[in-house]
Protein backbone atom coordinates (compact mmCIF):
# COMPACT_ATOMS: atom_id res chain seq x y z
CA UNK A 1 0.00 0.00 0.00
CA UNK A 2 1.46 3.36 -0.97
CA UNK A 3 1.59 6.40 1.28
CA UNK A 4 -1.18 8.08 -0.64
CA UNK A 5 -3.49 5.09 -0.12
CA UNK A 6 -2.88 5.15 3.61
CA UNK A 7 -3.48 8.86 3.77
CA UNK A 8 -6.75 8.65 1.89
CA UNK A 9 -8.10 5.89 4.06
CA UNK A 10 -7.37 7.75 7.23
CA UNK A 11 -9.77 10.41 6.09
CA UNK A 12 -13.53 10.04 6.13
CA UNK A 13 -14.10 10.53 2.43
CA UNK A 14 -13.34 8.02 -0.26
CA UNK A 15 -10.25 8.99 -2.30
CA UNK A 16 -10.65 11.66 -4.94
CA UNK A 17 -10.27 10.89 -8.66
CA UNK A 18 -10.06 13.22 -11.64
CA UNK A 19 -12.19 12.25 -14.64
CA UNK A 20 -11.19 12.63 -18.29
CA UNK A 21 -13.64 11.94 -21.10
CA UNK A 22 -13.08 11.41 -24.81
CA UNK A 23 -16.16 12.72 -26.61
CA UNK A 24 -15.43 10.70 -29.75
CA UNK A 25 -12.48 9.01 -31.36
CA UNK A 26 -10.03 11.43 -32.89
CA UNK A 27 -10.24 13.81 -29.92
CA UNK A 28 -8.15 14.02 -26.76
CA UNK A 29 -9.50 12.88 -23.44
CA UNK A 30 -10.49 16.07 -21.68
CA UNK A 31 -10.73 16.83 -17.98
CA UNK A 32 -14.38 17.18 -16.99
CA UNK A 33 -14.47 17.01 -13.21
CA UNK A 34 -13.76 14.88 -10.19
CA UNK A 35 -15.47 12.40 -7.89
CA UNK A 36 -14.88 10.23 -4.83
CA UNK A 37 -14.63 6.45 -5.12
CA UNK A 38 -13.23 3.56 -3.11
CA UNK A 39 -11.06 2.32 -5.98
CA UNK A 40 -10.39 2.97 -9.70
CA UNK A 41 -13.02 0.47 -10.85
CA UNK A 42 -15.69 2.22 -8.84
CA UNK A 43 -14.44 5.60 -10.02
CA UNK A 44 -14.93 4.47 -13.61
CA UNK A 45 -18.46 3.22 -12.94
CA UNK A 46 -19.42 6.43 -11.15
CA UNK A 47 -17.82 8.60 -13.83
CA UNK A 48 -20.09 6.93 -16.36
CA UNK A 49 -23.17 7.77 -14.27
CA UNK A 50 -22.13 11.28 -13.29
CA UNK A 51 -20.51 12.59 -16.46
CA UNK A 52 -21.93 10.69 -19.44
CA UNK A 53 -25.70 10.66 -18.96
CA UNK A 54 -26.24 12.27 -22.37
CA UNK A 55 -23.82 10.44 -24.58
CA UNK A 56 -20.89 12.77 -23.83
CA UNK A 57 -18.26 10.07 -24.07
CA UNK A 58 -16.82 7.04 -25.82
CA UNK A 59 -13.94 6.52 -23.39
CA UNK A 60 -13.16 7.47 -19.77
CA UNK A 61 -9.88 7.83 -17.85
CA UNK A 62 -9.84 8.18 -14.09
CA UNK A 63 -6.68 9.23 -12.24
CA UNK A 64 -6.21 9.43 -8.46
CA UNK A 65 -6.04 13.18 -7.80
CA UNK A 66 -3.03 12.89 -5.52
CA UNK A 67 -1.02 11.30 -8.33
CA UNK A 68 -1.15 14.51 -10.36
CA UNK A 69 1.94 16.67 -9.99
CA UNK A 70 1.04 20.21 -10.97
CA UNK A 71 2.83 23.50 -11.53
CA UNK A 72 2.47 26.11 -8.81
CA UNK A 73 0.46 29.19 -9.86
CA UNK A 74 3.12 31.29 -8.12
CA UNK A 75 5.65 30.03 -10.69
CA UNK A 76 3.53 31.14 -13.61
CA UNK A 77 5.77 34.01 -14.69
CA UNK A 78 8.99 32.08 -14.32
CA UNK A 79 7.63 29.14 -16.30
CA UNK A 80 5.68 30.80 -19.07
CA UNK A 81 6.95 34.34 -19.46
CA UNK A 82 10.07 33.28 -21.45
CA UNK A 83 7.82 32.00 -24.26
CA UNK A 84 6.11 35.38 -24.63
CA UNK A 85 9.17 37.16 -26.06
CA UNK A 86 9.95 34.57 -28.76
CA UNK A 87 7.62 35.72 -31.46
CA UNK A 88 9.94 34.24 -34.13
CA UNK A 89 8.43 30.87 -33.15
CA UNK A 90 5.26 31.88 -34.98
CA UNK A 91 4.95 31.80 -38.78
CA UNK A 92 3.50 35.31 -38.93
CA UNK A 93 6.88 36.71 -37.80
CA UNK A 94 8.44 36.21 -41.23
CA UNK A 95 8.38 38.57 -44.21
CA UNK A 96 7.87 36.84 -47.52
CA UNK A 97 7.60 38.29 -51.02
CA UNK A 98 3.95 38.82 -51.98
CA UNK A 99 4.37 36.46 -54.92
CA UNK A 100 4.83 33.51 -52.61
CA UNK A 101 1.25 32.50 -52.12
CA UNK A 102 1.24 29.49 -49.88
CA UNK A 103 4.01 28.60 -47.51
CA UNK B 1 -31.70 23.09 -8.99
CA UNK B 2 -31.17 25.98 -6.81
CA UNK B 3 -29.38 28.33 -4.70
CA UNK B 4 -30.44 30.61 -2.02
CA UNK B 5 -28.48 32.76 0.33
CA UNK B 6 -26.62 34.52 -2.40
CA UNK B 7 -26.56 37.40 -0.01
CA UNK B 8 -25.10 35.69 2.91
CA UNK B 9 -21.40 35.95 3.27
CA UNK B 10 -18.93 35.94 6.06
CA UNK B 11 -17.54 39.04 7.66
CA UNK B 12 -14.06 40.11 6.77
CA UNK B 13 -11.45 38.30 8.80
CA UNK B 14 -8.22 39.94 9.87
CA UNK B 15 -6.31 42.45 7.80
CA UNK B 16 -5.16 41.10 4.46
CA UNK B 17 -2.32 42.19 2.27
CA UNK B 18 -3.66 45.23 0.43
CA UNK B 19 -1.42 44.67 -2.57
CA UNK B 20 -2.64 41.07 -3.01
CA UNK B 21 -6.18 42.28 -2.56
CA UNK B 22 -5.76 44.95 -5.25
CA UNK B 23 -4.27 42.40 -7.65
CA UNK B 24 -7.12 40.00 -6.94
CA UNK B 25 -9.76 42.67 -7.60
CA UNK B 26 -7.99 43.79 -10.79
CA UNK B 27 -8.08 40.22 -12.07
CA UNK B 28 -11.81 40.02 -11.40
CA UNK B 29 -12.38 43.38 -13.06
CA UNK B 30 -10.61 42.06 -16.17
CA UNK B 31 -13.11 39.14 -16.14
CA UNK B 32 -10.34 36.63 -15.48
CA UNK B 33 -11.36 33.55 -13.50
CA UNK B 34 -10.02 32.79 -10.04
CA UNK B 35 -8.76 29.20 -9.87
CA UNK B 36 -8.39 26.95 -6.79
CA UNK B 37 -4.70 27.54 -6.06
CA UNK B 38 -4.78 31.29 -6.69
CA UNK B 39 -4.60 33.69 -3.79
CA UNK B 40 -8.04 34.87 -2.65
CA UNK B 41 -9.34 36.86 0.33
CA UNK B 42 -10.56 34.63 3.14
CA UNK B 43 -14.04 36.16 2.99
CA UNK B 44 -14.27 35.32 -0.74
CA UNK B 45 -13.31 31.70 0.03
CA UNK B 46 -15.78 31.38 2.92
CA UNK B 47 -18.60 33.05 1.00
CA UNK B 48 -18.12 30.62 -1.87
CA UNK B 49 -17.84 27.58 0.39
CA UNK B 50 -21.12 28.52 1.97
CA UNK B 51 -22.88 29.37 -1.27
CA UNK B 52 -21.69 26.37 -3.29
CA UNK B 53 -22.26 23.84 -0.53
CA UNK B 54 -25.76 25.19 0.11
CA UNK B 55 -26.42 24.98 -3.59
CA UNK B 56 -25.22 21.35 -3.54
CA UNK B 57 -27.41 20.54 -0.53
CA UNK B 58 -30.38 22.06 -2.37
CA UNK B 59 -29.84 19.73 -5.30
CA UNK B 60 -29.68 16.70 -3.04
CA UNK B 61 -32.60 17.63 -0.76
CA UNK B 62 -34.49 18.65 -3.91
CA UNK B 63 -34.61 15.00 -4.94
CA UNK B 64 -36.97 14.25 -2.04
CA UNK B 65 -40.16 16.13 -3.02
CA UNK B 66 -39.93 14.76 -6.57
CA UNK B 67 -38.85 11.30 -5.52
CA UNK B 68 -42.16 11.21 -3.66
CA UNK B 69 -43.95 10.74 -7.01
CA UNK B 70 -41.57 8.37 -8.80
CA UNK B 71 -43.61 5.25 -8.10
CA UNK B 72 -46.92 6.98 -8.80
CA UNK B 73 -46.25 8.89 -12.01
CA UNK B 74 -49.37 8.65 -14.22
CA UNK B 75 -47.66 6.99 -17.20
CA UNK B 76 -44.46 5.20 -18.10
CA UNK B 77 -43.37 8.24 -20.14
CA UNK B 78 -43.81 10.57 -17.16
CA UNK B 79 -42.06 8.11 -14.88
CA UNK B 80 -39.01 7.80 -17.16
CA UNK B 81 -38.80 11.61 -17.42
CA UNK B 82 -39.09 12.09 -13.67
CA UNK B 83 -36.45 9.43 -12.99
CA UNK B 84 -34.05 11.15 -15.40
CA UNK B 85 -34.70 14.51 -13.77
CA UNK B 86 -34.19 13.24 -10.23
CA UNK B 87 -30.99 11.51 -11.34
CA UNK B 88 -29.80 14.80 -12.85
CA UNK B 89 -30.39 16.57 -9.53
CA UNK B 90 -28.19 14.02 -7.78
CA UNK B 91 -25.51 14.60 -10.42
CA UNK B 92 -25.78 18.35 -10.00
CA UNK B 93 -25.24 17.97 -6.26
CA UNK B 94 -22.07 16.01 -7.01
CA UNK B 95 -20.66 18.58 -9.45
CA UNK B 96 -21.25 21.29 -6.88
CA UNK B 97 -19.76 19.38 -3.93
CA UNK B 98 -16.67 18.80 -6.07
CA UNK B 99 -16.46 22.53 -6.88
CA UNK B 100 -16.73 23.42 -3.17
CA UNK B 101 -14.05 20.88 -2.27
CA UNK B 102 -11.53 22.80 -4.41
CA UNK B 103 -11.81 25.57 -1.78
CA UNK B 104 -10.42 23.30 0.93
CA UNK B 105 -13.48 21.83 2.63
CA UNK B 106 -14.06 18.07 2.67
CA UNK B 107 -17.20 16.35 1.44
CA UNK B 108 -17.65 14.73 4.85
CA UNK B 109 -17.58 18.13 6.56
CA UNK B 110 -20.22 19.52 4.20
CA UNK B 111 -22.47 16.50 4.76
CA UNK B 112 -22.04 16.87 8.54
CA UNK B 113 -23.06 20.51 8.36
CA UNK B 114 -26.23 19.61 6.48
CA UNK B 115 -27.18 16.70 8.73
CA UNK B 116 -26.50 18.66 11.91
CA UNK B 117 -28.61 21.57 10.70
CA UNK B 118 -25.62 23.93 10.43
CA UNK B 119 -26.02 24.45 6.67
CA UNK B 120 -29.04 25.62 4.77
CA UNK B 121 -30.63 24.46 1.56
CA UNK B 122 -33.22 26.25 -0.52
CA UNK B 123 -36.39 26.97 1.47
CA UNK B 124 -38.54 25.76 -1.44
CA UNK B 125 -37.83 22.08 -0.70
CA UNK B 126 -39.57 22.35 2.63
CA UNK B 127 -42.95 22.38 0.90
CA UNK B 128 -44.79 19.10 0.21
CA UNK B 129 -45.70 17.68 -3.21
CA UNK B 130 -49.21 16.51 -2.45
CA UNK B 131 -50.65 15.99 -5.95
CA UNK B 132 -49.25 15.02 -9.35
CA UNK B 133 -49.80 18.61 -10.51
CA UNK B 134 -47.19 19.66 -7.94
CA UNK B 135 -44.57 17.80 -9.94
CA UNK B 136 -45.49 19.90 -12.96
CA UNK B 137 -45.41 23.07 -10.85
CA UNK B 138 -42.00 22.20 -9.39
CA UNK B 139 -40.43 21.72 -12.83
CA UNK B 140 -42.08 24.79 -14.30
CA UNK B 141 -41.74 27.25 -11.40
CA UNK B 142 -39.00 25.94 -9.11
CA UNK B 143 -36.64 24.91 -11.89
CA UNK B 144 -37.64 28.02 -13.81
CA UNK B 145 -36.64 30.22 -10.88
CA UNK B 146 -33.47 28.19 -10.42
CA UNK B 147 -32.49 28.67 -14.06
CA UNK B 148 -32.97 32.46 -13.75
CA UNK B 149 -30.50 32.38 -10.89
CA UNK B 150 -28.09 29.91 -12.38
CA UNK B 151 -27.56 31.41 -15.82
CA UNK B 152 -25.66 34.44 -14.46
CA UNK B 153 -23.69 32.08 -12.20
CA UNK B 154 -22.15 30.54 -15.35
CA UNK B 155 -20.09 33.76 -15.43
CA UNK B 156 -19.18 33.67 -11.73
CA UNK B 157 -15.58 34.72 -11.05
CA UNK B 158 -14.68 31.40 -9.42
CA UNK B 159 -13.69 28.99 -12.21
CA UNK B 160 -14.81 25.62 -10.78
CA UNK B 161 -18.23 27.03 -9.80
CA UNK B 162 -18.74 28.65 -13.19
CA UNK B 163 -17.82 25.42 -15.00
CA UNK B 164 -20.18 23.36 -12.84
CA UNK B 165 -22.97 25.86 -13.54
CA UNK B 166 -22.47 25.66 -17.30
CA UNK B 167 -22.89 21.92 -17.18
CA UNK B 168 -25.90 22.17 -14.88
CA UNK B 169 -27.67 24.80 -16.99
CA UNK B 170 -27.18 22.71 -20.11
CA UNK B 171 -28.71 19.66 -18.47
CA UNK B 172 -31.43 21.55 -16.68
CA UNK B 173 -33.04 23.06 -19.72
CA UNK B 174 -35.33 20.05 -20.06
CA UNK B 175 -36.39 20.19 -16.42
CA UNK B 176 -38.51 23.28 -16.77
CA UNK B 177 -40.01 22.19 -20.08
CA UNK B 178 -41.13 18.80 -18.80
CA UNK B 179 -42.81 20.48 -15.82
CA UNK B 180 -44.63 23.00 -17.96
CA UNK B 181 -45.72 20.26 -20.34
CA UNK B 182 -47.06 18.14 -17.45
CA UNK B 183 -49.05 20.98 -15.87
CA UNK B 184 -50.32 22.17 -19.28
CA UNK B 185 -51.71 18.72 -19.93
CA UNK B 186 -53.68 18.91 -16.68
CA UNK B 187 -54.80 22.48 -17.40
CA UNK B 188 -56.27 21.25 -20.70
CA UNK B 189 -57.89 18.20 -19.10
CA UNK B 190 -61.11 17.61 -17.18
CA UNK B 191 -62.49 20.22 -14.79
CA UNK B 192 -61.01 18.28 -11.87
CA UNK B 193 -57.59 18.13 -13.54
CA UNK B 194 -57.70 21.84 -14.25
CA UNK B 195 -58.58 22.54 -10.63
CA UNK B 196 -55.63 20.43 -9.58
CA UNK B 197 -53.30 22.42 -11.84
CA UNK B 198 -54.59 25.77 -10.53
CA UNK B 199 -54.29 24.54 -6.94
CA UNK B 200 -50.65 23.61 -7.54
CA UNK B 201 -49.93 27.06 -8.98
CA UNK B 202 -51.72 28.64 -5.99
CA UNK B 203 -49.48 26.83 -3.57
CA UNK B 204 -46.11 27.10 -5.43
CA UNK B 205 -46.31 30.64 -6.78
CA UNK B 206 -45.29 32.61 -3.67
CA UNK B 207 -42.67 30.13 -2.40
CA UNK B 208 -41.10 30.28 -5.90
CA UNK B 209 -40.83 34.07 -5.70
CA UNK B 210 -39.19 33.68 -2.29
CA UNK B 211 -36.48 31.51 -3.84
CA UNK B 212 -34.70 34.66 -5.02
CA UNK B 213 -34.03 35.60 -1.41
CA UNK B 214 -34.79 38.75 0.58
CA UNK B 215 -35.49 42.03 -1.18
CA UNK B 216 -32.50 44.19 -2.12
CA UNK B 217 -33.24 46.60 0.72
CA UNK B 218 -32.72 43.73 3.18
CA UNK B 219 -29.66 42.10 1.65
CA UNK B 220 -26.57 43.56 3.16
CA UNK B 221 -23.85 41.67 1.27
CA UNK B 222 -25.11 42.14 -2.26
CA UNK B 223 -22.65 44.88 -3.13
CA UNK B 224 -19.58 42.91 -2.11
CA UNK B 225 -20.73 39.77 -3.92
CA UNK B 226 -21.37 41.90 -7.00
CA UNK B 227 -17.95 43.52 -6.74
CA UNK B 228 -16.40 40.04 -6.58
CA UNK B 229 -18.61 38.91 -9.48
CA UNK B 230 -20.01 36.02 -7.53
CA UNK B 231 -23.37 37.62 -8.16
CA UNK B 232 -24.31 39.55 -11.31
CA UNK B 233 -27.88 40.64 -10.63
CA UNK B 234 -29.67 41.56 -7.43
CA UNK B 235 -32.40 39.37 -5.93
CA UNK B 236 -35.15 41.80 -6.96
CA UNK B 237 -33.87 42.05 -10.54
CA UNK B 238 -33.93 38.28 -10.94
CA UNK B 239 -37.34 37.98 -9.26
CA UNK B 240 -38.77 40.55 -11.66
CA UNK B 241 -37.35 38.70 -14.66
CA UNK B 242 -38.96 35.51 -13.42
CA UNK B 243 -42.38 37.09 -12.91
CA UNK B 244 -42.21 38.74 -16.36
CA UNK B 245 -41.41 35.41 -17.99
CA UNK B 246 -43.87 33.30 -16.02
CA UNK B 247 -47.13 35.26 -15.92
CA UNK B 248 -47.71 34.97 -19.70
CA UNK B 249 -46.85 31.25 -19.54
CA UNK B 250 -49.54 30.74 -16.89
CA UNK B 251 -52.19 32.65 -18.80
CA UNK B 252 -51.36 30.82 -22.01
CA UNK B 253 -52.56 27.58 -20.43
CA UNK B 254 -55.53 29.16 -18.67
CA UNK B 255 -54.04 29.39 -15.18
CA UNK B 256 -53.82 32.49 -12.99
CA UNK B 257 -51.13 33.32 -10.39
CA UNK B 258 -52.74 33.81 -6.95
CA UNK B 259 -52.05 37.53 -6.71
CA UNK B 260 -54.95 40.04 -6.95
CA UNK B 261 -52.45 42.90 -7.30
CA UNK B 262 -50.80 41.47 -10.38
CA UNK B 263 -50.95 43.95 -13.26
CA UNK B 264 -48.87 44.86 -16.26
CA UNK B 265 -47.09 48.19 -16.17
CA UNK B 266 -47.68 49.53 -19.68
CA UNK B 267 -44.67 51.79 -19.67
CA UNK B 268 -41.98 49.26 -18.71
CA UNK B 269 -43.84 46.17 -19.88
CA UNK B 270 -43.07 44.60 -16.51
CA UNK B 271 -45.52 42.80 -14.25
CA UNK B 272 -46.12 44.48 -10.88
CA UNK B 273 -46.88 42.01 -8.11
CA UNK B 274 -48.10 42.12 -4.52
CA UNK B 275 -46.08 42.02 -1.32
CA UNK B 276 -44.31 38.75 -0.50
CA UNK B 277 -45.08 37.30 2.93
CA UNK B 278 -41.57 37.51 4.38
CA UNK B 279 -42.76 36.12 7.69
CA UNK B 280 -43.51 32.84 5.97
CA UNK B 281 -40.08 32.91 4.31
CA UNK B 282 -38.32 33.51 7.63
CA UNK B 283 -40.34 30.81 9.35
CA UNK B 284 -39.39 28.24 6.70
CA UNK B 285 -35.73 29.31 6.82
CA UNK B 286 -35.64 28.98 10.57
CA UNK B 287 -36.88 25.40 10.39
CA UNK B 288 -40.64 25.75 10.70
CA UNK B 289 -41.78 25.05 7.16
CA UNK B 290 -44.19 22.19 6.45
CA UNK B 291 -41.45 19.62 5.76
CA UNK B 292 -38.16 20.83 7.30
CA UNK B 293 -37.96 18.04 9.87
CA UNK B 294 -39.04 15.38 7.41
CA UNK B 295 -36.38 16.39 4.86
CA UNK B 296 -33.48 16.35 7.31
CA UNK B 297 -34.72 13.11 8.85
CA UNK B 298 -34.76 11.52 5.38
CA UNK B 299 -31.18 12.67 4.67
CA UNK B 300 -29.96 11.44 8.06
CA UNK B 301 -31.61 8.08 7.56
CA UNK B 302 -30.11 7.68 4.08
CA UNK B 303 -26.66 8.60 5.39
CA UNK B 304 -26.87 6.23 8.35
CA UNK B 305 -28.27 3.36 6.32
CA UNK B 306 -25.55 3.83 3.72
CA UNK B 307 -22.69 3.67 6.24
CA UNK B 308 -22.13 -0.06 5.79
CA UNK B 309 -21.95 0.36 1.99
CA UNK B 310 -19.25 3.02 2.29
CA UNK B 311 -17.26 0.85 4.69
CA UNK B 312 -17.69 -2.32 2.64
CA UNK B 313 -16.55 -0.60 -0.55
CA UNK B 314 -13.35 0.53 1.14
CA UNK B 315 -12.73 -2.93 2.64
CA UNK B 316 -13.25 -4.51 -0.78
CA UNK B 317 -10.89 -2.02 -2.43
CA UNK B 318 -8.27 -2.83 0.20
CA UNK B 319 -8.66 -6.56 -0.33
CA UNK B 320 -8.31 -6.27 -4.10
CA UNK B 321 -5.26 -4.05 -3.78
CA UNK B 322 -3.72 -6.63 -1.44
CA UNK B 323 -4.34 -9.39 -3.99
CA UNK B 324 -2.73 -7.37 -6.75
CA UNK B 325 0.37 -6.84 -4.62
CA UNK B 326 0.58 -10.59 -3.91
CA UNK B 327 0.10 -11.42 -7.60
CA UNK B 328 2.78 -8.91 -8.63
CA UNK B 329 5.22 -10.38 -6.09
CA UNK B 330 4.62 -13.88 -7.45
CA UNK B 331 5.52 -12.92 -11.01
Amino acid sequence: MSDSDTRAENERDWPLFEVFIRARTGLHHRHCGSLHAADPEMALARARDVYTRRGEGTSIWVVASDRIYASDPADKDMLFEPAMSKIYRHPSFYDLPDDVENM
Amino acid sequence: MYTQGLNQSVEDGGPEDTELLARFQAKIDREEKIEPNDWMPEAYRQTLIRQISQHAHSEVVGMLPEGNWLTRAPSLRRKAILLAKVQDEGGHGLYLYAAAETLGISRAEMVDRLLEGRARYSSIFNYPTITWADIGAVGWLVDGAAIMNQIPLCRCSYGPYARAMIRICKEESFHQRQGYEAISRLAQGTAAQKRMAQDALDRWWWPSLMMFGPSDAESSHTSRSMRWKIKRFTNDELRQKFVDATVPQARLIGLEPPDPELRRDEESGQWRFGEIDWNEFNEVLSGNGPCNRERIAARRRAHAEGAWVREAALAYARKRRGRRVVAAAAE
